[in-house]
């Protein structure tokens, strides 16, 4: 096991530095002038300006150089100091939202973890019900509605869902609406009176024993809630479906049968627990997934999250911006991705000698 | 043969009787061979592949005759023909006053009109969107065919020299691939096409080129699993053995045996790249604004969220068409899954 945890951090540091080599490669298409905003706020007009922040940034310098900089940032001889480096949390600055990278990431990234929070319950769960349920009913009417759920749910673009939802629920019935919070709830958190103690904030709600704003805080997120629950459950229903079926099949599970036990007792304590192999790998993606910002359900709903704030950065055409977040949101997969492999290795042991 | 049949002493009779009946070959198998034979009559005896190929065959006909459906108004027919500049959505029906188009010979029979309305009503800024979604059908193929075909061809370049040559040169594309693969892929799409879209200006181009930069690693990870698996079969052994060079070895011996599953993956695929092409442009990426296109007609409804019980049709005609098309090649795809590999039958 040791060895194994061993191993997977290893290639920790090789993915970080891949996934930070294809990114400033990005950047390298842009000019040096634009590539300025990496250290500092707003480029100067003039040309002889230009070419000395060029000069003091090593804007011309070859990859390499410019690579070290970008991950080190770079120290002002004469205060001492550092702009840039993104090694020190400092992605650049936001052109478009007038503030640096790192206060998008600190603002939005909590709303994404909230999503995501109250996303996978209802995914996990109701997604592995609806396949289990499919594979003991096979090719019964559950089995053949589910099998076609999957197929459509799969083809039904997120977006156009979404926007059926809105139309549905928000435009028509008034029931759920888009965005994050009410009025009075942002007016509740800027007079301080609901304390931030996470930054989530249906959390923060509870903490705070302010259930109405708990109740406001899930109108908003539902809709969503349902669009992510929805897509997952499409794939969740086919894994889950085939491993179970192959489950089924398999000697001791005719053997628990023989021994005269219930159904009941054989697909929920035999059966199931086997088949959910396949179905813990789909669950760590999916929830790595949920955190790596879900750039359109959030975009459709207007929910401010990380994956919103790229869609906008990116609509925009702020380089900066959008590729200071895919690098925070690539640590973070990464990071979760680790977690997964490593949990995945305790539950199936068969991992760990490969 | 039939000797040889009978020399077999046990083991399964139904198998038996199988290879024993002298099944007639038709001029078709003898004709496609026996692999394409056994793939073509899976799709047409499956009723889900059948409805597939069914959408797919008008959409198909609906972008071959795309100026005859919708006859183009001005220079460029890929512009939704635009009705004025009012900014609100104008319902099915509405009468159309300015850039009339000729009226083809289909129109008074199917619609029962004398002059051109708008069949499916406006989006914002008055584009018609029966144009939208019928000359939206070519560039969702156009897309589709493009980046299938550069994401497979990169796929299979990267994949089976990955696993012939082995050793260092797997590991560090195998890392390329991993690497790749970490990015989220709508993210990645996103930003790169935002990247290019300075460089290149607003066309098709900059979301087509970040989706095949990283769409390829699915491809790679199948073709080379499978050419590892045949590597070590015999045939490629003599063929080794008779002192054929590696690349011919590999491109004539080895490709073609194991290309199978990346082809059905690729038809998977189309549907999945339309998907996210679609997705680029309903976040604003792309294409330049009134270009036919599904994504781009989604994408007003955003700025009218709050009044979509009125303006339904800017979401549900071009939804429809867009669920309908990637509907399509999945269910082809989900059938030629299951014909190409029997055991996944009915599992998948």
């Amino acid at each position: 096991m040791t060895n194994y945890i061993i191993r997977r951090l290893l290639l920790v540091p090789l993915l970080l530095f891949g996934v930070t080599i294809v990114i400033f490669g990005m950047l390298q298409l842009l000019g040096p002038v634009e590539r300025s905003a990496l250290y500092i706020k707003d480029f100067p007009k003039n040309d002889k300006q230009v070419q000395a922040v060029i000069k003091q940034y090593g804007l011309d310098q070859p990859f390499y150089v410019q690579y070290w900089r970008w991950l080190t940032g770079v120290v002002d001889p004469v205060t001492g100091e550092r702009d840039g480096g993104i090694l020190y949390g400092d992605f650049g600055y936001s052109r478009t939202a007038s503030q640096p990278v790192i206060d998008i990431v600190r603002e939005r990234f909590p709303n994404t973890v909230d999503l995501a929070l109250w996303t996978i319950y209802p995914m996990l769960s109701i997604g592995i019900w609806m396949g289990v349920q499919a594979a003991v009913n096979q090719n019964k009417f559950f089995d053949q509605a589910a099998r076609v759920y999957s197929i459509v749910g799969t083809s039904f673009p997120t977006f156009v869902f979404g926007l059926l939802l809105l139309m549905l629920l928000y435009a028509k019935a008034g029931w759920f609406m888009p965005g994050k919070q009410s009025n009075w709830v942002t007016a509740l958190i800027y007079s301080g009176e609901l304390k931030q103690y996470t930054h989530l904030l249906t959390i923060d709600a509870i903490l705070n024993l302010r259930f109405d704003v708990l109740w406001d805080a899930l109108r908003h997120m539902i809709m969503p809630i349902i669009t992510l629950s929805y897509i997952n459950w499409a794939t969740f229903v086919r894994v889950t479906r085939s491993s179970m079926l192959e489950t089924l099949r398999q000697d001791y599970v005719v053997t628990a049968r023989a021994k005269g036990l219930k159904e009941k007792d054989v697909i929920n304590n035999h059966a199931r627990p086997n088949a959910m192999l396949p179905v813990v790998t789909l669950a760590g993606s999916s929830i790595v997934g949920l955190l790596g910002g879900v750039v359109i359900t959030e975009t459709v709903f207007n929910y401010p999250g990380i994956g919103k704030a790229a869609a906008d950065a990116a609509a925009q055409l702020d380089v900066v911006t959008i590729l200071g977040l895919a690098i925070f949101t690539g640590t973070i997969l990464i990071i979760t991705n680790l977690i997964v492999d490593v949990i995945y290795a305790f539950i199936d042991p068969r991992v760990r000698l490969t | 043969m039939t000797t040889q049949n009978t020399t077999i002493p046990t083991g399964d009779n139904r198998l038996l009787e199988e290879t024993r009946s002298t099944k007639k070959v038709g001029w078709l198998e003898r004709t496609v061979g026996t692999d394409l034979y056994r793939i073509l009559k899976g799709m047409v005896k499956t009723p889900t592949s059948v409805i597939g190929m069914i959408l797919i065959f008008i959409f198909i006909l609906i972008a071959i005759f795309a100026p005859v459906i919708a006859p183009p108004v001005g220079n460029d027919p890929y512009k939704m023909p635009r009705d004025g500049f009012m900014g609100e959505p104008q319902a099915p029906g509405s009468p159309w006053t300015r850039n009339v188009p000729e009226i083809p010979f289909w129109y008074k029979a199917v619609t029962g009109n004398e002059e051109w309305v708008h069949l499916l009503g406006t989006a914002q800024g008055q584009y018609d969107i029966f144009y939208g979604v019928i000359w939206g059908t070519r560039t969702a193929f156009q897309t589709g065919f493009i980046v299938v075909i550069a994401t497979v061809l990169i796929g299979i370049i990267m994949g089976s020299i990955a696993a012939y040559y082995g050793g260092g040169v797997d590991n560090i594309i195998m890392r390329i691939t991993d690497i790749f693969m970490t990015l989220p892929y709508i993210m990645m799409a996103l930003i790169f096409s935002a990247v290019l879209t300075p460089i290149l200006g607003r066309s098709l181009l900059p979301p087509m080129i970040a989706m095949i930069t990283f769409g390829w690693m699915g491809y790679a990870r199948i073709i080379r699993s499978d050419i590892l698996s045949i590597k070590e079969r015999d045939y490629v052994l003599a063929a080794k053995a008779s002192g054929l060079k590696n690349g011919r070895i590999l491109f004539k011996h080895i490709l073609p045996n194991a290309i199978y599953p990346t082809l059905v993956l690729a038809t998977l695929g189309f549907g999945d790249v339309v998907l996210s092409f679609a997705a680029l442009s309903f976040l604003g990426i792309g294409t330049e604004i009134g270009y036919a296109d599904w994504g781009q007609i989604l994408s007003f409804a955003r700025n009218w969220i709050t009044s979509l019980d009125r303006y339904w049709y800017i979401v549900v005609y071009p939804g429809l068409t867009l669920t309908m098309f990637v509907l399509g090649w999945n269910l082809i795809g989900d059938t030629l899954r299951d014909v190409l590999d029997p055991r996944m039958r009915g599992k998948i």
